[in-house]
């Protein structure tokens, strides 16, 4: 029984960090039909940027990591908006020529992060709490994954209440809807996705630093690794879908946690779990094409 | 006039092919650009890579070049090529030509049943499956089921079963060789493909989907064809591969061998015939001199801050890329095609 209990909550964990990722992506597809390949980077910058900041400060916890955390948040906000403006706007509209731009950009970075800090793993400084475990109905569940799941429960709220109460939000779910409507209507879409493409850029650096918790090390190489997985994950939502990436999150999160450890007690096979995410896109294609809570393909 | 220039183009290729299977005899250096002789074994082979990097750029192009088909998972397929004839032959002790077999098979099947899974989607949502289904088989080589891939370490191909011809540095001309009949094969192949009748629907597909389908023809049908012909030329890529490095090391499944199918394609110039081939071969000569050139002891002595980009060669490559999209969307094609028209006027 602790052993479901303790899978449970890892499996939330990484769907924690999937969805922070995913609702990024999924917003800005949703609104300008932009495939934001290079969203991966923005987490490389806020796992680097926060081990940046914490091995630097001279304080103790909790403000060390809680100031790392602000950060890296500032600095994810800061790239994004910039990689927004200086590659995504002059092409608007070339949906193509969009996505090559991110991928160049995904693979220089990267390159970059590479030749500045190495190509190895660097242990993340992580505060003492935060590599304790908590009691939860027997189960010893450790906190970096509970830390995960509040974040991510919070960034949920906040970004929901975002897009429900404010005059921004309704823009981004009205462009969202039909985009050349809310165009002729006089209102600047642009504008709208730059904010959002920003938020996007706050919600993965964060996952960048709990991330970097969750593995207890940060590495160049991470951020595209977990972009494919969000891919998976907005595509089994339902591109644009908000709530669908959500949803999407959990259970491919919870069915990767759970089959990678059952396969690799019982078959000492540890993929099957990655895998198995992967069948999962299939079948759901192949029943839905458009995602589980997606409207029909345009 | 068309005829008059599709013969002119088809005698300049054979007078190419021609030149480059001469290569092997070419006893004169090339300073700069290859290390000693251009008849040794190491420019040939660079060369023979740089051949096999070239027709695999060009079975990508059918599927993003002619029918505007995105699709990030086409190292899958020439994986396909390397790993599954390296374990038919290095772990199951296969003869050569039943592995081969076997090995095409697979080239065929496996695209065209992922084919018809991911083609069920369109545009940005395709180009993200086809990711994730590469990205299974790039996981499953990583994690070494029954020790048959060899996993990080990669898998060396047992000499044994491959024939003598083929085998050391000596023979480096006729591994060479073989590469150029790969490259030689695949562009047929490609420009038979598309100047016939579903090659045409193809190029008609990548300007106007819905246009097809108001004609009676089912879209689906001819996309399912150019990803399944394109994932085949791609795994006999992968053998040529594999004979030409002696075994299979686990770098070529991940996602950035695709990404660097679609550099090499758009820095061609996607859609034109010997673009992506010129495309495949610069960039996999480039990724090979500025490894060298980051290795190199001029390298070491730069203050960080330029040393940590430029031993980077995929920051280079992918800063390239960027201007190219910016600057000069239609690759080396474009350029050449910009000349010949300012020339003409």
């Amino acid at each position: 029984m602790s052993t479901v209990i303790l899978l449970l909550v890892t499996g939330l964990g990484l769907g924690a960090l999937y969805f922070l990722i995913a609702s990024g992506l999924s917003l800005t597809y949703g609104l300008m039909r932009v495939l934001n390949f290079a969203h991966g980077i923005f987490l490389t910058v806020g796992g680097y940027a926060s081990w940046w900041i914490a091995v630097r400060l001279p304080i103790g916890e909790p403000w060390r990591f809680l100031i790392a955390l602000a950060g890296c948040m500032v600095v994810g906000a800061i790239v994004a908006a910039a990689v927004e403006v200086s590659l995504i706007r002059p092409l608007y509209r070339r949906h193509i020529e969009q996505v090559l731009v991110t991928v160049g950009l995904a693979l220089a970075f990267t390159a970059l992060v590479q030749g500045i800090f190495g190509p190895d793993p660097i242990s993340y400084p992580a505060p003492g709490w935060t590599q304790g475990v908590t009691q939860l109905a027997g189960a010893n569940i450790p906190n970096s994954r509970l830390l995960a799941i509040a974040v991510a429960a919070a960034v949920f709220l906040l970004l929901a209440a975002f897009l429900r109460f404010t005059r921004w939000g309704l823009i981004v779910r009205a462009g969202v809807e039909n985009r050349s409507m809310v165009t002729a209507l006089g209102i600047d879409v642009q504008r709208a996705f730059t904010l959002i493409f920003a938020l996007g850029g706050v919600a993965a650096a964060l996952a960048g630093a709990l991330g970097a918790l969750y593995f207890g090390n940060i590495d160049p190489q991470r951020g595209t690794a977990t972009l494919i997985f969000a891919f998976i994950v907005i595509v089994i939502g339902g591109l644009g879908s908000f709530t669908g990436s959500v949803l999407a999150a959990v259970v491919v999160g919870l069915l990767q946690q759970f089959i990678n450890y059952y396969s690799s007690v019982y078959w000492g096979f540890s993929a099957a779990g990655d895998l198995s995410v992967v069948l999962l896109l299939a079948v759901v294609l192949l029943w839905r094409p458009q995602g589980l809570l997606g409207r029909s393909v345009g | 006039m068309r005829q008059l220039r599709s013969r002119r183009s088809t005698i300049a290729a054979l007078v190419v092919f021609g030149l480059l299977a001469a290569i092997p005899f070419a006893d004169f250096e090339i300073p700069g650009l290859f290390n000693g002789l251009l008849s040794q074994p190491g420019p040939l082979q660079l060369l023979a890579l740089c051949a096999t990097f070239a027709g695999v750029a060009l079975s990508y192009n059918l599927l993003f070049g002619y029918t505007g088909l995105l699709s990030f998972g086409h190292a899958l397929y020439f994986s396909v090529g390397i790993y599954l004839t390296d374990i038919l032959l290095t772990r199951y002790h296969w003869a050569l030509l039943p592995a081969l077999a076997m090995t095409f098979a697979a080239g065929i099947v496996l695209p065209l049943i992922l084919g018809a899974v991911s083609l069920r989607v369109g545009g940005i949502a395709f180009a993200m499956v086809t990711l994730a289904f590469a990205q299974a088989g790039s996981i499953l080589v990583y994690a070494n089921p029954g020790r048959l891939t060899g996993g990080e370490e990669g898998l060396g191909l047992d000499v044994t079963r491959i024939p003598d011809f083929l085998i050391g540095v000596i023979n480096t001309k006729n591994l060479y060789w073989i590469a150029l009949g790969y490259l030689l094969l695949t562009f047929v192949v490609c420009w038979w493909a598309v100047n016939s009748r579903p090659g045409k629907v193809w190029q008609a597909i990548r300007e106007n989907e819905r246009r097809v389908e108001v004609m009676g023809l089912n879209p689906y049908v001819f996309k399912l064809l150019t990803f399944t012909l394109s994932g085949f030329l791609a795994t006999l890529g992968g053998i040529v591969y594999l004979l030409l490095l002696g075994g299979a090391t686990p770098g070529v499944t991940t996602a950035n061998l695709s990404l660097a199918l679609l550099l090499m394609v758009v820095l061609g110039g996607a859609g034109s015939l010997w673009g992506p081939a010129l495309g495949g071969a610069l960039y996999e000569y480039l990724d090979f001199r500025l490894l060298k050139l980051s290795s190199s002891s001029e390298i070491h002595s730069l203050p960080v801050w330029l040393r940590a980009p430029l031993a980077e060669p995929l920051f280079i490559l992918g800063v390239l890329f960027i201007l190219l999209v910016f600057f000069f969307p239609g690759g080396i094609a474009g350029i050449a095609g910009r000349l010949r028209r300012a020339g003409h006027r």
